[in-house]
């Protein structure tokens, strides 16, 4: 076990390393720090807005103020988040097999004594550590409404909209990391990553054309619709099996991609 | 140390390498020797445990590749034709993932990265990015780190390839102090490089293997010279002489089989003469029991055409000075 670990831990100790060094880690960081600072910036001033709008109904008319802003505002800024992970996160997994294929590093890594699984496990967390990484400066933004907003945020939708972006981003990780050990080309791998990320994400919008089992099935496939749930602080058993099986089978699938290219290799 | 028997692969229908046997004794130092695509990495890549054989099985010291094969990982080193490496580390980072990935315990670790470095003489370099070294040093980088466990076997993949004279002239000095302390399997397509390094050379083409024999034997047949093969039970003084006393014969190499006390002989000739017939009554006239006879084979010298066997002219003069 300790052996198993280790080997865990060197994979991914490199992998980690290796980000860190390259500009595509940065890229991906400041373009999610752009776009989420932006939304979130644009999703506050809005609700706060109409708050403000609702406050003076409320003095014309009577009637209570109905706005809860920080619920609101974070309600939409998972959904902002969530999207903005659906753009970048097949950069971070698109280099993650492709790019020991195209140099031929895999081959040192498959005669090495480690297994599959080690490999697998190692770079699979390594590209989680850096979703982490990503969404650590994203904890400002709660900080704000809690440093200055009355009521206070509800604390419950705060941490099962992170659950939900947790599982979201782990799901498309293991998608992109699947894609990624089927080509040695990054470009492929990332384009391929995202179009399937995507056609998961609305799949629920072809349901109503289709008949009811197939139209249900599409509905329950659509990673937006549970997603959903996370960000309104509802965490739902079928959501968690849905993403936690995602990721289970993407796992998976790399480990039954990288035995089958020894057989394949001509 | 290795043992390989009857180890077969196909690709659909094409066969790469086809019911290859044989055996490299700890310490020796073995050369993969033929043409461009006659199986020799396929065969590197099923040793190193990289492809599965389609039949027959590999074990390397005493592990199954197929079967045991993170104990067979552990002791192998390996180098494959293109060097597996990250330009963006530094050599030392490298070769510290390395050691980690081979299982070399944390505490041996730095020692033995240090080991690799002074070895491939890499010192100055220590942390420089991979990125930014020639050629030459990006193949010494590679093979440190199949040295950096000191693994029991290493395994070469045309280790020279590509590099300029003076470099090439060096990783074979680095090659040669590797004999006895590691049992080394290196390919290569050009046949000085493994008169100056093998001990053994196996000749490999179309996924066969052509011959087994020792470097200067090989060397012997290229100059023109005839050489038949013997297999015999006999008495090992008697034997050199006898066969020596034969008219035309320029050269007699005994080993023994690790069968029985059977023996291979090699008997070189002038070239142009036929000595067959004389030295079966020779053998016969002694009471010894022999078991086979042959002549080389022709296609051996079709073989040795398709080698390079011309090595440009400073990489021949600068070796010799070294030796």
């Amino acid at each position: 076990m300790r052996r198993f670990l280790q080997g865990v831990f060197a994979i991914y100790r490199k992998e980690m390393g290796q980000s860190l060094v390259s500009p595509v880690a940065y890229v991906v960081l400041g373009m999610f720090l752009l776009i989420g600072g932006l939304f979130y910036y644009t999703i506050l001033t809005f609700y706060m807005e109409r708050s403000l709008a609702a406050g003076m109904q409320a003095m014309q008319f009577g009637t209570p103020p109905e706005v809860d802003v920080p619920s609101m505002t974070i309600n939409s800024l998972f959904g902002v988040l969530g999207q903005v992970a659906l753009f970048l996160l097949p950069m971070v997994t698109m280099g993650v097999y492709a790019e020991e294929r195209r140099r031929g590093t895999i081959e040192l890594l498959m005669t090495s004594p480690v297994t599959d699984l080690q490999i697998v496990l190692g770079k699979y967390l390594a590209s989680f550590s850096l979703f982490l990484i990503l969404l650590l400066p994203t904890l400002a933004y709660h900080g704000v409404l809690f440093w200055k907003s009355d009521p206070r945020p509800p604390l419950g939708i705060l941490l099962s909209g992170y659950l939900g972006l947790l599982l979201l981003g782990g799901a498309f990780l293991a998608l992109g990391s699947f894609i990624s050990s089927l080509t040695e080309s990054q470009l492929i791998a990332a384009v391929v990553t995202f179009c399937v990320a995507l056609v998961l994400w609305i799949v629920d919008i072809a349901g109503p054309g289709a008949g009811t089992t197939t139209g249900e099935l599409f509905q329950y496939l659509s990673v937006l619709r549970h997603y959903e749930d996370f960000a309104r602080g509802v965490v739902d058993t079928t959501s968690l099996v849905f993403f936690g099986s995602w990721i289970a089978l993407g796992l998976f699938l790399t480990l039954r991609s990288l035995d089958s290219m020894r057989w394949r290799r001509a | 140390m290795i043992e390989v028997e009857h180890l077969t692969k196909r690709y659909g229908d094409t066969v790469a390498v086809e019911d290859i046997s044989f055996r490299v004794e700890r310490g020796e130092i073995l050369g993969f020797l033929g043409p461009n695509g006659a199986g020799k990495t396929t065969t590197m890549r099923i040793l190193t445990g990289y492809l599965p054989a389609t039949a027959g099985t590999v074990r390397v010291a005493g592990f199954d590749v197929a079967e045991q094969s993170l104990e067979a990982r552990r002791r192998i080193g390996y180098l494959p034709e293109q060097p597996p490496l990250y330009p963006e580390m530094t050599v030392t980072g490298y070769l510290d993932f390395v050691a980690r990935i081979k299982g070399v315990p944390a505490a041996e670790r730095r020692s033995r990265v240090d080991a690799a470095i002074a070895m491939t003489h890499l010192g100055e370099y220590r942390h420089e990015l991979i990125k930014r070294l020639s050629r030459g040093y990006r193949q010494r980088v590679g093979l440190a780190q199949a040295l950096v466990h000191d693994p029991e076997v290493v395994i070469l993949d045309e280790p020279t390839v590509g590099l300029d004279p003076k470099q090439i002239i060096e990783v074979r000095h680095l090659i040669k102090k590797l004999r006895g302390s590691h049992t080394v399997i290196l390919s290569t397509h050009i046949l000085p490089e493994v008169s100056m390094t093998c001990d053994r050379v196996i000749i490999i083409n179309k996924g066969r293997i052509a011959a087994v024999d020792t470097p200067a034997n090989l060397t012997a047949q290229l100059r023109g010279g005839n050489l038949v093969w013997l297999e015999l039970r006999g008495d090992r003084n008697g034997l050199e002489q006898t066969l020596r006393q034969i008219a035309g014969v320029r050269k007699v190499s005994v080993e023994t089989l690790p069968d029985g006390g059977r023996m291979r002989v090699a008997v070189e000739t002038e070239p142009g003469s036929d000595l067959r017939s004389r030295i079966v009554a020779a053998v016969v006239g002694r009471g010894w029991e022999l078991y086979e006879l042959r002549a080389v084979s022709l296609t051996l010298e079709e073989i040795f055409l398709r080698l390079t066997t011309e090595e440009t002219e400073d990489t021949t003069r600068a070796s010799e000075a070294r030796a």
